[in-house]
């Protein structure tokens, strides 16, 4: 290595360690803001919550899904198991949202505490398998799955 | 090790070495990427929620760990040609971009795809997704900063210190889901963690290493077309000309166009 | 499965089908460049090359 290369190799680290930290920092500031959505315990928390758009997110109440006369208006309640929020949404509800399962609603709180979503969208969790095989796991009590060291079991013939 | 570097990063042997080896890999990518296109599109079940729709991650999760992992082998190879000047590792860091934002770009749409019937959008901007927009906004500024400098050395120096800043944003993907409340679900696969059925993780298996061999395929190939358009003033360019030219199978320089 | 069925992808055919269009064209779209701007290299050299040849 000749003290070109040694200026050079020390150049790019110097890079690296100040893009680094800088990265880290912003990161580390941004922690507290880059939220997408709040959960309901969270939505207590925010400041002026009810002067702002924001997103409300967590699993959809089981039993809470109520539909309107007009087919369109969905009454239903968000929670994270610890508190529950009433969702008020107009409009076509995307395929996966059912009971149980996760969604994120944009909207505002009202006064009365009832979030007014203006749009609804589901998020699903990680988890990958054939209907059967949820079936079984439900059964066996609904556990989380988990497939580790499972890649020969099962095998590919469904 | 020097020795080795300087030897492996030799334009000459690089291009004999390679022209040996790419029919291989060639054959190894499109025999892998038929397996796992008939498990993903046949053999494989729908999902559980996602129903049939689930078939575009063995498109759209390939595509991802190649977006972000061609990534880092351009910042990389552009870090070493920096620092020890080889030319080989500017050439493959340079023709590296266009591959990644290919991956980069089909993430971003087949996701999109997969977003809008299951989410119900087509794009939100949440940590996942806006990193890895950001991903493609790198390998275009990198593209374009290359393209920027006639002078070759100066392109490759200039673009490989955006390329080696931008890497910090390959970790910021990669943990988003975990760091931030996002609309993109979690991590599915780990180091000994799984969350996705056997019937499903094997297709999936199958086409990443697909998707990567056919990144080193193409690298391959761009790489050999580079080396000769920058070194056809050098003797051994020459030499392997003549003896192409000498050689009735080839003829004449008609037979390429 | 039959092969409509298959197609028809459970009512999702146009997001499953477009994504792996996309994916097709954009990945042919490289291999086919690569290749050309492969024989276009050839092309220069052994051009070259002949021209070398015939100042012999």
């Amino acid at each position: 290595m000749t003290p070109r290369h040694r200026r050079r190799l020390v150049f790019v680290s110097l890079i690296l360690l100040g893009v680094g930290a800088a990265a880290a920092l912003t990161l580390n500031a941004f922690r507290g803001n880059m939220v997408f959505f709040y959960g309901p315990s969270q939505l207590a928390t925010v400041e002026k919550a009810h002067e702002r758009n924001l997103r409300l997110g967590g699993l959809v109440e089981q039993g809470s899904v109520k539909r309107e006369d007009d087919g369109l208006t969905v009454h239903f309640m968000v929670t994270d198991n610890v508190k529950s929020v009433p969702v008020v949404y107009k409009g076509i509800l995307p395929d996966l949202f059912r009971e149980g399962q996760g969604v994120v609603a944009q909207g505002r709180l009202n006064n009365e505490g009832v979030f007014m979503a203006d749009e609804v969208l589901a998020k699903h969790d990680e988890n990958y398998m054939p209907p059967e095989v949820a079936e079984a796991l439900k059964q066996a009590g609904g556990q989380t799955p988990q497939f580790s060291g499972t890649l020969m079991q099962g095998g590919l013939n469904k | 090790m020097w020795l080795w570097i300087h030897k492996f990063g030799s334009p000459k042997y690089f291009y004999n070495v390679s022209g040996k080896i790419l029919p291989w890999v060639a054959g190894a990518t499109a025999l892998l990427i038929v397996i796992g296109l008939y498990l993903g599109l046949f053999a494989s079940p729908a999902d559980y929620q996602q129903r049939e729709t689930v078939r575009i991650m063995y498109i759209h999760v390939p595509s991802a760990w190649n977006s972000m992992f061609i990534y880092l082998l351009m910042a990389a190879s552009a870090a070493i040609g920096l620092i020890w000047n080889i030319k080989l590792a500017d050439i493959v860091a340079a023709v590296s971009a266009p591959i990644g934002a290919s991956f980069t770009f089909i993430t971003l749409v087949t996701g999109s795809l997969w977003g809008k019937p299951m989410w119900g959008t087509w794009w939100e901007w949440d940590a996942r997704l806006t990193s890895e927009l950001i991903l493609l906004f790198l390998y275009l500024g990198y593209i374009a900063l290359q393209s920027a400098f006639e002078d070759r050395r100066l392109a490759a120096r200039a673009s490989a210190v955006l390329a080696i800043v931008g890497a910090v944003n390959v970790p910021i993907i990669y943990y988003s889901v975990q760091w931030w409340n996002t609309l993109h679900q979690p991590q599915s696969l780990g180091v000994g963690m799984s969350t996705i059925h056997p019937s499903m993780l094997w297709p999936l298996l199958i086409m990443a290493l697909g998707f990567k061999l056919l990144y080193v395929v193409i690298l391959l190939m761009r790489t050999r077309a580079e080396v000769l358009e920058r070194e056809r003033n050098n003797a051994w360019v020459q030499e392997l000309a003549q003896a192409l030219v000498g050689k009735s199978v080839i003829g004449s320089a008609n037979e390429y166009r | 499965m039959n092969i409509a069925e298959f197609f028809h992808m459970d009512g999702y055919a146009l997001y499953v089908w477009g994504a792996y269009g996309v994916t097709l064209v954009v990945l042919s779209l490289n291999v086919i460049l690569a290749r050309q701007q492969q024989r276009k290299a050839l092309r220069a050299i052994l051009r070259a090359a002949q021209r070398n040849r015939s100042l012999v």
